[in-house]
């Protein structure tokens, strides 16, 4: 099971490096659901704690991540005809290297966490930590609004990781709300994306840096 | 003296073989694209009709536009010697043939790219200059495999390192060397074998200008190196040198059959990538190894 569980956070990780080298914004959405995906299958993978409650948090984290949040970018990508990142702030190869880097930092620091005796052979603390520094790190180097949205999911994602480490002692409430906030903000994102291109023809976040009446 | 003979008898299979592996390349991307293509013995016709012709020399070029080709077929010969093939072992083993291996191919690289710079010609010194710019993250991946490997198995020698195969992390050594495979080869993401614009490509450009006995060693020497790079592949995925010799050696000729299909039908079905994309994807190459190589490490600690 732990090997498993390993073999599904490495694979989050590896979406995450996949993601931040990608140009063309569908397959970033994508790999994100993909990401939403694993995440669902590890409440079911984790030891100990094979209530009911999992089944539920399993079955709403594939639906919501892996299908609902993704849909939801698409159409906003629909509506707005922009399909991949023209000009990214830091190159693809170098956004790559350093999300490597931030990884294997990430995972280093997971290994001098005091964790529980459970969790000390499981990857959650550092996956966690890469996944989040890796969405933030996405946000920061591209542009286009969408993009950051998908960051914005990343780092969300190493939250839940975290997450999962206390579903003994606190079942997922915390997550769950955080999920449907979520679910909101991109909803609210997919609506603002829309309205700013209708208003400045472009996506891109750096040109809407002045206020003007 | 048995071992002697052994070595030079595996030797001079693997010098013998080496042309069949490009050949049937070429048999699947026929196959793929539903057309009769060239038979998989194409290449040894090529290098016999290249050697019986004769050589003209463009008048910048000095001795080393032949000597380059001939001093890189050497090298690539000499790495033949110390990589193993499943049970059978490899013909020389000492302690850092690993080492050898990775500058003889350096060295391979440096006197072709040599060679193409003394013809004179634009053309080639562009092919020069790809090939040593995307050999550099190449390179970095392979050694980084080869750090993995030898972590791994507390070895510095090829024959040891590979005969337990890769170990916790062979489907990322696995795809990294892949990767490398590709690139080092010039086939189809990274390069076309193919094509004739000089604009577009890398190893053919920088042979454009040889011919006769010159070329068909470059063209053996490439054929050598693939065959180098499969033996890699094919025994860092399964532990051939650990099985019995019999088991061994018939699952290390699929296997090597099994990469050139492989690599028939990456070039069959995949467009050659966009230049400014290549690194990216060597670069992925590399951080595969690297991270094959903290996985190593990390179940090792």
């Amino acid at each position: 099971m732990t090997d498993a569980l390993n073999l599904l956070i490495g694979l989050v990780m590896g979406l995450n490096l996949v993601a931040l080298a990608s140009s063309r914004i569908t397959s970033v959405i994508s790999w994100i659901a993909l990401q939403g995906l694993a995440l669902g299958l590890m409440p079911l993978l984790i030891e100990g704690h094979h209530t009911w409650l999992v089944w539920p948090v399993a079955v709403a984290t594939v639906a919501l991540k892996g299908f609902l949040i993704p849909s939801l970018l698409r159409r906003a990508m629909r509506t707005v005809h922009i399909d991949r990142e023209v000009r990214p702030l830091l190159g693809y190869v170098p956004s790559l290297l350093l999300g490597a880097a931030t990884t294997i930092g990430a995972v280093a620091l997971g290994a001098m966490m005091p964790l529980l005796p459970e969790h000390a052979h499981v990857l959650l603390a550092g996956g966690s930590f890469a996944t989040a520094s890796c969405g933030l790190l996405l946000m920061i180097v591209r542009s286009k609004a969408i993009t950051q949205a998908c960051g914005y999911l990343m780092l969300e994602n190493g939250i839940y990781l975290f997450g999962l480490l206390l579903i003994g002692s606190t079942p997922l409430l915390v997550e769950a709300g955080i999920l449907l906030d979520l679910t909101v903000a991109v909803f609210v994102i997919g609506i603002i994306v829309d309205r700013i291109q209708q208003e400045f023809d472009s996506l891109d976040t750096s040109v809407l840096t002045t206020l003007r009446e | 003296m048995i071992t002697a003979l052994h070595a030079m008898a595996q030797f001079a299979l693997a010098v013998l073989i080496a042309p069949l592996l490009p050949g049937l390349v070429q048999v699947v991307k026929a196959w793929v694209a539903g057309r009769r293509g060239p038979p998989a013995l194409q290449i040894y016709y090529d290098l016999l009709k290249l050697w019986r012709k004769g050589v003209v020399l463009s008048t910048t070029a000095s001795p080393w536009h032949v000597a380059g080709p001939a001093v890189a077929w050497v090298a690539l010969a000499t790495a033949a010697l110390v990589i193993p093939a499943g049970a059978a072992g490899a013909p020389i083993a000492f302690k850092g043939d690993a080492l050898l291996f990775v500058y003889l191919l350096a060295l391979a690289r440096f006197c072709i790219t040599g060679a193409a710079l003394d013809t004179g010609s634009a053309f080639e010194g562009m092919g020069a200059a790809r090939e040593v710019s995307f050999a550099v993250l190449g390179e970095a991946a392979m050694i980084t495999a080869l750090l993995a490997l030898g972590l791994a198995t507390h070895s510095v020698s090829l024959e040891t390192m590979l005969a337990a195969g890769g170990g916790t992390g062979v489907a990322l050594l696995a795809a990294g060397l892949f990767f490398v495979l590709l690139s080092e080869n010039a086939r189809v993401p990274f390069d076309d074998p193919n094509t004739h614009l000089e604009l577009t490509m890398i190893h053919e450009v920088m042979v454009l200008d040889h011919g006769g006995p010159p070329l068909a060693v470059v063209l053996h020497g490439a054929a050598l190196k693939l065959l180098l790079f499969s033996l890699m592949l094919v025994q860092v995925v399964w532990p051939l040198g650990a099985m019995p010799l019999a088991l061994s050696l018939p699952m290390l000729a699929g296997s090597l059959v099994a990469v050139a299909v492989a690599i028939g039908l990456v070039e069959s079905l995949l467009a050659r990538l966009a230049f400014r994309r290549v690194p990216l994807f060597l670069t992925t190459a590399f951080l595969l190894c690297v991270f094959a190589l903290l996985v190593t490490r990390g179940r090792g600690a």
